[in-house]
């Protein structure tokens, strides 16, 4: 067996104090196992203190933003755009007007396809240009490109995957062109992990006059995140898997092209002036909110964002790392695992996906649920992967900053266990 | 939920693999990736075959072994009889205790009850039975559509 690592258990990061802040961890299934939760892509857990902000802000403050003189309008919009700071704050905006709050990933990037396809020249996606993705992209991040190109006769380009689930960057100058509009990628692979080298692609992109949007939805919530540093025109991810609540996501978008592209959904408050034959409208972010926005789950993401920040960004990603090494040198001790995506924990995240023989994985997958270890099993919204590499589905174990070396231990167990009830 | 009958009929399916048929279908579970390309063919009013080929967890592959057991040989009537009382126990939520009635007409398939109970899992079971329901109402309607044609 792998020793479990010395840093895990150093005062530097106390991992059990912060398991006490998530009420959830505490407990059991199935007549007394205690929950292992590992399906942290998925979602994660929610932290005590942001639970407490939703609380707080339906018992106290609960009104609608934007409008009305009276004292709840104003502490409720205060709270609203009090986490548009903290978030602007959480990515290192420039501007805190550059934050759109949406209602997940899959919207803000909707949105972001939208926008090219409505919008004047330069941006405008149309039939003589190309749209630039990847084969390992979460379907969110897929299917808004296809609907965009197929509306607009664009054509849809993609890098392909090399066999250690890393892209295939050999044909980057022939991918993205001239023609290129725009390139949209994750930088962390929801169902392998992949952490993806976010500059080579940006820079060839920045070369032809590519605008460059990044789905940083698995990337957002364990290290951190700086969309200046990035390079990028548009960032978008989502806030229930960073302790958040669900129906609240971001999009950051560069100012000027805020600016300049089309508004997409409209209604109430992205207004400044409505008559009957024509609207003028306000200025970004609020361009781009149309209607009551999530204002307890903007509130509740900036709670996770205060939560996640008091912890430090650095240090999760750094423990992460470590659990991340400890679970990959583990799973593969396990007799016929194959993990699909990188074998070892450099560059990649605490997704790991992995097949355990002939099992499926949808029985792996509940053996496991009997034993109280939950997993995601399933193509991850991810099916190109699962075609690329032959496999109807995997099983994925994920971690984040409340994972335990102890889980670790417990998940191979149980994929023992699985091994001898089917073997 | 995973009964002795249910991993016998996983690790030594019957009737397994794709022979001649009537019609064919390829029924798949979106949601985990489970596929099924099943024919039926029918003489007269008897099921003659089913045959099937596919991939997925042993619940979808040992309940088309289960349906292949009960069904064929069986007359039409009656295979539906068991089709639709195998859809009632799976729509059942756990909550259906298959009585002596049931298992006399569901045999086998009678070990797919604690299924019920996982509503994920349910499409999983069911696959192959909404596949040799779709399949049989194709066989009857070329067979329907044929008889049209030759009687003009």
């Amino acid at each position: 067996m792998t020793q479990q690592p010395g840093l895990l258990t150093a005062s530097s990061y106390d991992v059990e104090a912060i398991r006490k802040d998530f009420p959830l961890l505490d407990r059991t299934v199935h007549d007394g196992a205690k929950i292992v939760y590992l399906d942290n892509a998925a979602t994660s857990q929610k932290p005590r203190q942001v639970l407490d902000a939703l609380n707080a802000y339906y018992e106290r403050h609960n009104a609608n933003v934007h409008r009305g003189v009276h004292v709840l309008a104003e502490e409720a919009t205060a709270l609203y755009e009090g986490a548009r700071d903290k978030v602007a704050e959480f990515v290192n905006a420039p501007s805190r007007d550059e934050v759109i709050f949406t209602k997940n990933a899959s919207e803000s990037l909707n949105l972001v396809a939208n926008m090219l396809g409505w919008a004047d020249e330069p941006y405008r996606v149309d039939s003589d240009t190309e749209i630039v993705i990847t084969e390992m992209e979460h379907h969110s991040n897929i299917v808004p490109w296809q609907l965009l190109a197929q509306r607009t006769g664009a054509k849809l380009k993609w890098f392909g995957l090399t066999d250690d689930g890393r892209l295939d960057l050999s044909e980057i100058d022939r991918v993205i062109t001239e023609k290129t509009k725009v390139v949209s990628f994750t930088l962390v692979s929801n169902i392998m992990g992949t952490v993806n080298p976010v500059e080579k692609i940006i820079r060839r992109a920045q070369d032809v006059g590519a605008l460059v949007c990044i789905d940083a939805s698995q990337a957002a919530p364990h290290m951190p995140l700086d969309v200046q540093a990035l390079q990028a025109d548009f960032v978008a991810f989502t806030g229930h898997k960073m302790c958040g609540p669900t129906g609240i996501g971001v999009l950051w978008g560069r100012q000027e092209l805020l600016e300049d592209l089309p508004p997409f959904l409209g209604g109430g408050e992205m207004i400044e002036t409505v008559s009957m034959h024509s609207s003028t409208y306000a200025p970004a972010p609020h361009k781009f909110e149309a209607g009551t926005p999530p204002i307890a789950q903007a509130v509740g993401l900036g709670a996770a964002v205060d939560y996640l920040t008091s912890i430090g960004m650095d240090r999760i990603a750094e423990y992460e790392h470590t659990i991340t090494d400890y679970a990959v040198r583990r799973l593969r001790e396990v007799p016929d695992l194959r993990i699909i995506g990188p074998v070892t924990a450099e560059d990649r995240g605490a997704a790991i996906s992995f097949t355990l023989g002939d099992i499926h994985p949808h029985d792996v997958g509940q053996v496991l649920d009997e034993q109280g270890i939950a997993v995601r099993v399933g193509h991850h919204c991810a099916r190109p992967v699962c075609l690329r590499y032959g496999i109807p589905a995997t099983t994925r174990a994920s971690f984040y900053l409340y994972s335990t070396p102890a889980e670790v231990d417990a998940l191979v167990d149980g994929l023992e266990h699985v091994r001898n009830f089917f073997g | 939920m995973y009964q002795d009958v249910i991993l016998d009929h996983y690790k030594n399916p019957h009737g397994r693999g794709l022979r001649d048929g009537d019609a064919e279908v390829h029924h798949v579970n979106p949601t985990c990736g489970d596929e099924i390309t099943l024919r039926v063919r029918l003489a007269g009013d008897t099921v003659e075959d089913v045959s099937y080929e596919g991939q997925g967890c042993s619940i979808s592959q040992a309940s088309a072994s289960v349906l292949n057991e009960l069904l064929v040989g069986k007359e039409l009537a009656e295979a539906r009889k068991v089709q639709e009382t195998f859809l009632e126990l799976m729509q059942s939520r756990g909550q259906l205790e298959p009585d002596d009635a049931m298992e006399e007409v569901l045999e086998d398939a009678v070990a797919f009850a604690g299924v019920s109970k996982y509503p994920a899992r349910v499409k999983c079971a069911l696959l192959s039975w909404m596949a040799w329901k779709d399949a049989t109402a194709q066989a009857l309607d070329d067979k329907a559509a044929k008889s049209a044609r030759e009687t003009v």
